[in-house]
């Protein structure tokens, strides 16, 4: 279950407290996040929406750890993130967070087998182990048969499905999508957005997904709305297709 | 290994730069190879010559001759053990492009002063009894193809004569080493003697004087010129690497000239590579950025990129090196006469593997600390 705006300890999977972050640009400061507190459980997919700039993709990066708050802290599982070295936050990320982007960012040069292959790379697994994993990877997104296609051989939302491979091949604890369908048509958009919620619903995965598109964001469990960095609004999915509030 | 199959894709990733990179790393190395070559073959003389000889020539300088009494006169310096003398023929072969050095040498003393360079008993003995025998150095034997028994017109451009000096090819030397210059002309004493002028008759280039032991060389040096001072025809006499070190002084600064095209050469392989390295990472700076994000820490950013241009440098430099192994025999083939013997050795071989990794490791140093440095957040936002 989503909680926004809680202060108290609780056993959320993801537990977000007091978030700040703030940039320079020149001489100003702008704060994009501004006290920000969240409780995610494991299982739940939650939406994240408002206009542009209003900090939805730096919220992503921080909860991903590919970027530090100014103040506040995110936790993971019992993980305190926001302290962590650089290479500890690294090590962090191979573990726990699977990354689907908007441009999709599969290794030109790679097949879909290799793209997906990656993250184990960086584990101890024998090549007949990783083997495995992929295939399964693979199998679930639907592209078994397309393993040794390069990206430049796949339509975007086969790339797409590649990219949520590579994102979940590794079983981590949960996952981080950025505008995963804001590159493809409707019909791919559906797709992927299909795929998304057999992970949630079959897999277990927990999936946190900024998007643009109101119709995308329905498919989440409960959808928050951000404005100038502070979370104006949540919705269950219910109220989203209803166009009511919380 | 299991990046190896990510670091050769990026390497295949761009093929025509990446051939013409390799093609830039295999004409340095060739080059380096080259000029190695070429200062070994100059700096060759100080290293091959024996420790125990030294080299008398005329005070004023080598062209002017001494006289043939000497001889006699520095063998008795105690701690000599032999002397042999030779001249300075400068004949021509065919035509004037053919070059290679001639002597009339002493044939009593030849063998006991240069005993690295070995001829046959039996052609040796010929050579004895022939008054216009000769003795062919083996690489200019095989460049001309005489054998034994060959008869070599040799026209002089110093001593005159009507029509060419007539020589019989009586045997072939080989040095004991490869760099034992095997491209000399050796002639008969006497038959020079009756065929020069008078006025170069009793006179010879220089003299090389084998000592019982190379401590005796500053010694011995030092007794032969005070033998000779204040005559008509005062001596200078240096070891037989200092000789030959001067003799190479005299084509100008052959070291100073090799560093400088070898370090012009260095600079301009590490800017080309630098810059395509730096290309080839700002061009995947979203791939790098994903590859950090899903966990792949900033060492192992740097290694793939030092992998790649490692792995350009070294097939580019084996490249190179492979085609001046096959080069540098016709070169130093079509060189013989003008340059001593040109041996591209292992060391220089390893040398240039080491210099190829070098430039590798520099032009993938930058782009890779930058790639390493890449901020993910920074980065996914340019795509």
């Amino acid at each position: 279950m989503v909680t926004v705006n809680t202060n108290g300890n609780s056993q959320a999977l993801i537990q977000v407290r007091g978030l700040n972050k703030t940039y320079r640009r020149g001489g100003e400061q702008i704060q994009v996040l501004q006290g920000l507190n969240l409780d995610v459980d494991k299982g739940d997919f939650v939406g994240f929406m408002g206009p542009s700039g209003s900090g939805k993709t730096t919220l992503l990066n921080l909860l991903g750890g590919l970027d530090v708050p100014t103040s506040g802290t995110v936790s993971v599982a019992g993980d305190e993130i926001t302290h962590m070295s650089s290479g500890k936050l690294t090590e962090w990320r191979a573990r726990h967070v699977g990354f689907v982007f908007q441009m999709y960012n599969l290794v030109p040069v790679l097949t879909a087998y290799q793209n997906v292959e990656l993250p184990l790379l960086l584990t101890s697994l024998s090549r007949s182990a990783r083997r495995e994993h992929v295939e399964a990877a693979l199998a679930i997104v639907g592209l078994k048969d397309r393993a040794k296609h390069f990206p430049r051989q796949l339509s975007g939302g086969q790339e797409q499905r590649v990219a949520v491979a590579r994102a979940i091949v590794s079983d981590p604890t949960f996952l981080l999508c950025d505008e995963p369908t804001g590159d493809l048509d409707r019909k791919s958009a559906d797709e992927i957005m299909e795929l998304i919620e057999e992970l949630v619903s079959r897999h277990n995965k927990t999936v946190l997904m900024v998007t643009h598109d109101p119709l995308v964001a329905a498919r989440a469990h409960m959808v928050l709305h951000l404005e100038k960095g502070v979370l104006v609004e949540a919705k269950s999915r219910a109220n989203v297709l209803a166009g009511g509030g919380a | 290994m299991k990046f190896s199959r990510l670091i050769l894709s990026n390497l295949f990733r761009k093929k025509v730069r990446l051939v013409l990179t390799l093609g830039s790393f295999a004409v340095a190395l060739f080059l380096f190879a080259f000029l190695a070559v070429v200062k070994d073959a100059f700096s060759r003389g100080g290293g091959i010559a024996s420790a125990n000889r030294l080299v008398t020539i005329n005070r004023i300088s080598i062209i002017q001759s001494i006289p043939l009494s000497y001889r006699d006169k520095i063998l008795r310096i105690p701690g000599v053990q032999s002397v042999t003398h030779d001249n300075w023929f400068g004949g021509v072969y065919q035509d004037e492009r053919k070059l290679f050095p001639q002597f009339p040498i002493d044939p009593e003393n030849q063998r006991q002063v240069y005993s690295e360079l070995i001829v046959p008993d039996d052609q040796w003995n010929a050579f004895l009894k022939d008054r216009q025998g000769a003795i062919a150095g083996a690489s200019t034997a095989k460049r001309f193809g005489w054998k034994v028994g060959d008869r070599i017109p040799i026209k002089s451009t110093i001593y005159g004569g009507d029509g060419a000096w007539e020589f019989n090819l009586d045997g072939i030397y080989h040095g004991k080493t490869a760099q034992d210059d095997e491209t000399q002309f050796w002639f008969q004493w006497d038959y020079f003697e009756e065929r020069v002028p008078q006025s170069f008759k009793g006179q010879v280039g220089w003299y090389t004087v084998k000592l019982d032991s190379p401590d005796d060389a500053v010694r011995v040096a030092k007794a032969i010129d005070a033998e000779f001072a204040n005559s008509p025809y005062e001596t200078k006499t240096d070891t037989e690497s200092a000789f030959a070190a001067s003799w190479v002084k005299q084509f100008g600064n052959i070291e100073l000239l090799i560093l400088v095209i070898g370090s012009v050469v260095f600079f301009t392989l590490l800017l080309v590579t630098g810059n395509t390295m730096a290309i080839s990472v700002r061009e995947r700076t979203g791939e790098l950025a994903i590859l950090k994000a899903i966990g792949f820490k900033d060492g192992s950013i740097l290694f793939f990129v030092l992998a790649e241009s490692l792995a350009i440098a070294l097939f580019g430099g084996i490249l190179g090196l492979g085609l001046a192994m096959l080069a540098i025999p016709v070169l130093g083939s079509a060189l013989s006469g003008m340059l001593p013997n040109l041996i591209l050795s292992k060391v220089m071989l390893a040398g240039g593997i080491g210099f190829a990794l070098l430039v590798g490791a520099a032009s993938g140093l930058l782009p890779g600390i930058g790639a390493m440095r890449l901020r993910v957040v920074d980065a996914l936002r340019r795509i």
